[in-house]
């Protein structure tokens, strides 16, 4: 256990924690890449997939979308846009070195979880409240905002969910690559044989994501329509039966 | 460095291609080796998960109370990133091939635990009726009825786990025990393109081929299924 007392050591010194290379610095660097890369995959993905939810179109496309993300490695594709002629390790404003070819990485691998699961969202809402909202003389537009939106809006929730915790997980590979983010401890700890400093590393990484989930667990709670109005029993059973099954299929993680 | 006849054509220090086929030919026996450790470590690391998975899910089907604090615990498991994990390991299992299997097996158990129970609930109550009826014990219910009746939704927990870790085990490479994610990292940090993408493609080609391998299998072992579906 001698590794594990060098590890606390590690974290509990002042100088570890300040300074430009800090642990402070290197964790807001990368809650600050996460932030970015989540609102891009959000703003390029969420449109879309609801809009094809909508239509009922493109279902193929957004499933399949997570089974690729799945297959290439979060580590690869980095590597590969990290050793490209563009991004390259070229620094890109406060998100340090190779950051603009680790945010391109990040949003990527945050983008299959989103699609997939607005889609799904969109597609699981009943027929026969499609059916009603129609026969009720609502336009395309207003069933879209007022009826399948908010009854997609938990499942939608769980793909963001799913999404941050790819995209944390993504940012910390990044250091593998000599990109930016608390990685860093992590692999300088290891590749210099310093492995209290890389254990300690890992602690504030997994104690982050740990926070991290939590927090978007709490936040999903609270949008679920089921805070706000008391949906007729057998719409909850339809809407709660169809997340579960979509929630667990389409794990990925980095 | 003058470029001489025995140099090859398509890394030397002034070309540094993507795609070079003399890389193939020169370094075969290293790609295949991390190709092989990949495979290894990725198989070993499923199955693992599976061992560790079964009891789990059967002990949470009898006892319900243990269901939500079995899913929780794998789930926040799930939630630290690999890169991290693997590090928290190092001081049980030092820095061995152990590490990197016994991490993924982790990733893979929340997966596969899941798709049990999911699994166990998909048998129709009717069906586990009839056999309990016809005088089937616990175990030969088990494995004579609920098992077979499984495997569909097992077997698609076993391909999205088989085909993450896939992926996953370049990050191995942390602790050297990464197969293909070795060559990644010497090709991040030497610039080595060629060494690079193949890696990467070896990656993704392995992830689909265990993916059509299990398919295969699932295939053989539901016979009942084929037919019915055209």
């Amino acid at each position: 256990m001698n590794v594990m007392s060098e590890a606390w050591r590690y974290l509990s010194e002042g100088e570890n924690w300040t300074g430009s290379q800090g642990m402070a610095n290197l964790l807001s660097q990368q809650l600050l890449l996460t932030v970015t890369a989540l609102a891009a995959a959000l703003v390029i993905g969420l449109p879309i997939a609801l809009w094809l939810g909508h239509l009922g179109r493109g279902g193929f496309l957004a499933i399949n979308v997570s089974n690729v993300g799945r297959a290439v490695p979060t580590f690869a594709l980095l590597a590969l846009l990290v050793v490209a002629d563009w991004p390259g390790t070229q620094s890109f404003g406060p998100y340090g070195r190779a950051g603009l070819a680790t945010l391109i990485a990040l949003t990527l691998f945050a983008l299959p979880p989103i699609i997939t699961n607005a889609y799904v969202a969109v597609r699981e809402v009943p027929a026969d409240v499609r059916e009603s909202a129609r026969g009720m003389g609502m336009t395309g537009p207003q069933q879209f905002f007022r009826v399948e939106l908010p009854l997609a809006l938990p499942l939608v929730m769980s793909g963001i969910r799913l999404a941050l915790v790819q995209v944390w997980a993504t940012a910390t590979i990044a250091a593998l690559v000599a990109g930016p983010g608390l990685g860093r401890v992590i692999t300088d700890g290891f590749f210099r044989s310093d492995y209290g400093k890389g254990i300690a590393g890992a602690i504030v990484v997994a104690a982050v994501a740990l926070v991290l989930e939590l927090l978007a667990a709490l936040v999903q709670r609270l949008v679920e329509p089921t805070h706000r109005v008391a949906p007729s029993p057998h719409r909850e059973v339809g809407m709660s039966g169809g997340a579960s099954t979509v929630e667990e299929s389409t794990d990925a993680v980095g | 460095m003058l470029p001489t006849a025995a140099e090859p054509s398509c890394y030397s220090r002034a070309v540094n291609d993507w795609i070079c086929g003399q890389y193939l030919t020169d370094r075969q026996q290293e790609i295949i080796d991390a190709t092989l450790q990949h495979v290894a470590i990725t198989v070993v690391a499923v199955l693992v998960g599976l061992v560790i998975a079964f009891p789990l899910a059967l002990l949470a089907r009898r006892l319900p109370r243990l269901e939500s604090l079995v899913l929780g615990t794998t789930t926040g498991i799930y939630t630290i990133p690999s890169l991290a994990l693997f590090p928290l390991m190092v001081p049980f299992t030092g820095l061995t091939a152990t590490t990197v299997v016994l991490g993924l097996a982790l990733y893979a158990l929340t997966i596969l635990v899941r798709s049990l129970l999911e699994g166990f609930r998909s048998v129709p109550d009717e069906v586990r009726e009839s056999a309990i009826g016809l005088g089937y014990s616990r175990t030969k219910l088990l494995f004579g009825v609920e098992l077979p009746l499984m495997v569909p939704v097992v077997m698609a927990g076993l391909r999205v786990a088989t085909v993450s870790t896939v992926a996953l085990t370049t990050v191995g490479s942390l602790v050297s025990y990464g197969g293909l994610g070795n060559l990644i990292r010497d090709g991040v940090s030497t610039n080595f393109r060629a060494e690079l993408l193949t890696a990467s493609v070896i990656c993704v080609l392995l992830a689909v081929l265990l993916d059509v391998v299990l398919v295969g299998a699932q295939r053989i072992l539901t016979p009942w299924t084929r037919g019915v579906r055209t």
